[in-house]
C-alpha cells in the first residue's frame, strides 16, 4: 500500500546535509509509489529544492522566514505541524542529528504519535516498517515497528545507502507562511558559538580519527588534526582523553558521548575500554595504533600497528600527502 | 526553586550484554543512576544549595530502582516518587504520559533530566514530558543558570554552544559536561534511608488506556556479529605504515 512520507531537509554550513539524502532513500523505499514531500525552513533556502527533487522528494514545502534561521525546538515543530496540515503524511523522518534528536519527540508527542529514535536500517514486511535500531550503545540491536497512527522516526548518519539522483526529476515547491504561536517563541536563542568548524561533523563522518589517553596533551590531538584534514576526516576521542583535558567532551566517542560508524575509523592511543567500543565498533574498518600490544582494542581493530602512535603519525601523513599528490 | 529530577536506574556501563530467550539478561548485573540523569541530580542540588528549595526524584522502573534513589539522595536529593513498574511493556508514548501526571500533581520551578539514557538512548521522554506539560524543552544543556523566573542554558550543539533563554517553567536535559557528580558523603549515606520514599503504580494514576498502550512494538532484539579480531603488521614501521595505506586503499577501499 502506497504511503506519503514527509523527510526533513537540514541545511548546515550552506550545503544540504547528506543524512537528508539518506532520509530521501529511505522514503522511496517505504512510499511504495506514494508522494514524497520534503520541507525547508530558514531564509534563502529555495535553492535547495532541485537536489531535493533530484534525490526523490516530489514536493518541497518551503517556509522561507528569517525567525526559523537559527533552530529552536517549538518553532520548528510548528513549521512541521503547518507542513503536516497541508500534507497528511503516514511517515515522518529525520535525520537523527544535533536538530533531529531533538525536535522529533516533541513533534511525536504532540502528534500522540510513537517514534523510533536513531534507526540503522530499514525494511518494508506486510505493509509495515520495520526499523532496526542499536541499543546499550551498539552492544545490542532491537527491530522495532510501530502498531498504529503515525510512523515517526529519526535516522542515523551514514548508514542508509543513498541512491544515485536522477537529474531529470524536479519537484514542485509549495510555499507556506510560516505562523508561530506564542510558544514558539518561548525560547530565544541569544548567541552561537562556533566552535566545531574545526573539520567534519563527527557523526556524519566517513572517516574519523580518534585519540586516547596515548595521545598524551592537547598538542598532542593537533596531529591527529593534521591527519583527519588530510583525510577530510572527523576527529574524535576516547572518554580518558576528555577527562585528561586534551580534548573536549563533544567529541566523546563511546556509550557516555558520541556512537559513530564511519567507513574508516582510526584508534590512536586508545585501549579499548567497553565503553568506547560500543560507540565504535559498528565502523565498517578499525584501524588500531597502540603501544601495548594486549590492548582490547586489537580484538576488534580490522588492522593494527603495535607501536608508538607518534612514531607512526607522521609517516602516515607523509603516505597519504604523496598519495594525494 | 524546587527542582524535580527524572531519573533512571541503568545497566552500568561496564556491562556486557548478554540474552536468554530474547531478552536482556539482567542477571548479576550491577545498576547504576543513568550517568546523564547523575549530572541532572548534581546539578538540582547545587542550585538547592544555592538558592534553597527542595529536590525531588521522580523514577517509573522496577522496585530495584530504590538503590539508584537511595544513592541520589545520599547526594542530596530530598524525597522521591517511584512509580513501579516490573513488566507491563512500555514505551516513550506510555512512559511519558506516566510521568507527567505524576508531575502534574507536583508544584515545581525547574525540571531537570539526563539527555538521553545510556540503554534504550532513544532520547525521547523528556522532549515528550515538555509536550504534555506544555513546557519549553530545552535538550542537551552544558551550562545552567537559574535565577528567579528565568533560565539561561548553554548547550552543545554537534560541538557548538548555543546560549538560550527562557522563563520558568522548563524541562531541561543535561548533557556530559555540565558539572562533576560528587560522591556520596557517609552522613549523606545515613541520612538518606530515612528520606521519604512514595511509590505508586500505574493504575494509581488517572490515565486512559490510550495513555498507556505503547505504539511501538520491539520485534527481536539481537546482539550484533562478533567482530573478529584482523591482521596485527609487521616489520619495520615505515613498512608497516606504507603497507597500512595500501590496505585501506585497495583491500578495505576506505580512502
Amino acid at each position: 500500500m502506497s504511503k506519503k512520507v514527509l523527510v526533513l531537509a537540514e541545511v548546515k554550513d550552506g550545503k544540504l546535509r547528506n543524512v537528508s539524502y539518506e532520509a530521501l532513500s529511505a522514503a522511496k523505499k517505504i512510499a511504495d509509489g506514494g508522494e514524497i514531500a520534503s520541507v525547508l525552513l530558514g531564509s534563502n533556502v529555495e535553492q535547495y529544492h532541485s537536489s531535493l527533487g533530484h534525490y526523490g522528494a516530489n514536493k518541497v514545502y518551503l517556509l522561507e522566514d528569517p525567525k526559523l534561521d537559527l533552530y529552536t525546538t517549538d518553532g520548528y515543530k510548528e513549521a512541521l505541524l503547518q507542513v503536516i496540515n497541508e500534507f497528511p503524511a503516514d511517515v515522518i523522518l529525520v535525520g537523527h542529528t544535533g536538530i533531529g534528536r531533538d525536535l522529533t519527540p516533541k513533534l511525536a508527542q504532540s502528534l500522540k504519535a510513537g517514534m523510533v529514535s536513531d534507526s540503522t536500517a530499514l525494511e518494508v514486511v506486510d505493509n509495515q516498517v520495520v526499523f532496526t535500531r542499536p541499543i546499550y550503545a551498539g552492544k545490542a540491536f532491537v527491530k522495532k515497528t510501530i502498531k498504529e497512527g503515525k510512523v515517526i522516526a529519526t535516522i542515523r548518519p551514514n548508514n542508509i545507502p543513498v541512491d544515485e539522483p536522477d537529474t531529470g526529476l524536479q519537484a514542485e515547491v509549495i510555499k507556506l507562511t510560516y505562523q508561530p504561536s506564542e510558544t514558539a517563541l518561548l525560547v530565544k536563542v541569544r548567541d552561537v558559538i562556533r566552535k566545531a568548524s574545526k573539520g567534519v561533523d563527527l557523526t556524519e563522518a566517513k572517516i574519523v580519527v580518534s585519540g586516547g589517553r596515548g595521545v598524551k596533551s592537547k598538542e598532542g590531538f593537533e596531529k591527529l588534526y593534521e591527519l583527519a584534514d588530510l583525510l577530510n576526516a572527523a576527529v574524535g576521542s576516547s572518554r580518558g582523553a576528555c577527562d585528561a583535558e586534551y580534548s573536549d567532551y563533544s567529541l566523546q566517542v563511546g556509550q557516555t558521548g558520541k556512537v559513530v560508524t564511519p567507513d574508516l575509523y582510526f584508534a590512536f592511543g586508545i585501549s579499548g575500554a567497553i565503553q568506547h567500543v560500543a560507540g565504535m565498533s559498528n565502523s565498517k574498518v578499525i584501524v588500531a595504533v597502540n603501544k601495548d600490544p594486549e590492548a582490547p582494542i586489537f580484538q576488534i581493530a580490522d588492522y593494527g600497528i603495535v607501536a608508538d602512535m607518534f612514531d607512526v603519525l607522521p609517516i602516515l601523513i607523509d603516505e597519504i600527502k604523496k598519495m594525494n599528490a | 526553586m524546587n527542582i524535580l529530577v527524572l531519573m533512571k536506574q541503568t545497566f552500568d556501563t561496564e556491562e556486557k550484554i548478554t540474552l536468554t530467550d530474547g531478552k536482556v539478561n539482567e542477571d548479576g548485573i550491577e545498576f547504576i543512576i543513568n550517568p546523564y540523569d547523575e549530572y541532572a541530580v548534581e546539578e538540582a542540588i547545587k542550585i538547592k544549595e544555592n538558592d534553597g528549595g527542595e529536590v525531588t526524584i521522580v523514577s517509573l522502573g522496577p522496585s530495584r530502582t530504590e538503590s539508584a534513589i537511595r544513592t541520589a539522595m545520599a547526594m542530596g536529593a530530598d524525597k522521591a516518587i517511584l512509580v513501579e513498574n516490573e513488566d507491563i511493556p512500555l514505551d516513550e508514548f506510555s512512559a511519558a504520559n506516566i510521568l507527567s501526571s505524576v508531575i502534574k500533581e507536583q508544584e515545581y520551578d525547574l525540571i531537570l533530566c539526563g539527555h538521553m539514557a545510556v540503554d534504550d538512548g532513544s532520547s525521547q521522554v523528556p522532549q515528550r514530558i515538555g509536550e504534555l506539560l506544555g513546557i519549553p524543552y530545552i535538550g542537551t544543556a552544558v551550562k545552567v543558570e537559574a535565577s528567579g523566573t528565568q533560565v539561561v542554558v548553554e548547550r552543545d550543539v554537534e560541538g557548538d554552544t548555543e546560549i538560550v533563554e527562557a522563563v520558568l517553567p522548563v524541562i531541561i536535559a543535561a548533557q556530559q559536561g555540565l558539572n562533576e557528580p560528587r560522591y556520596p558523603s557517609l552522613p549523606g549515606i545515613m541520612k538518606a534511608k530515612k528520606k521519604p520514599l512514595e511509590r505508586l503504580e500505574i493504575e494509581d494514576l488517572n490515565l486512559s488506556d490510550d495513555e498507556v498502550q505503547p505504539r511501538t512494538e520491539e520485534i527481536s532484539i539481537y546482539l550484533p556479529p562478533k567482530k573478529e579480531a584482523g591482521r596485527i603488521l609487521k616489520g619495520e614501521l615505515a613498512d608497516q605504515s606504507k603497507e597500512l595505506i595500501e590496505l585501506l586503499r585497495n583491500e578495505a577501499k576506505v580512502i
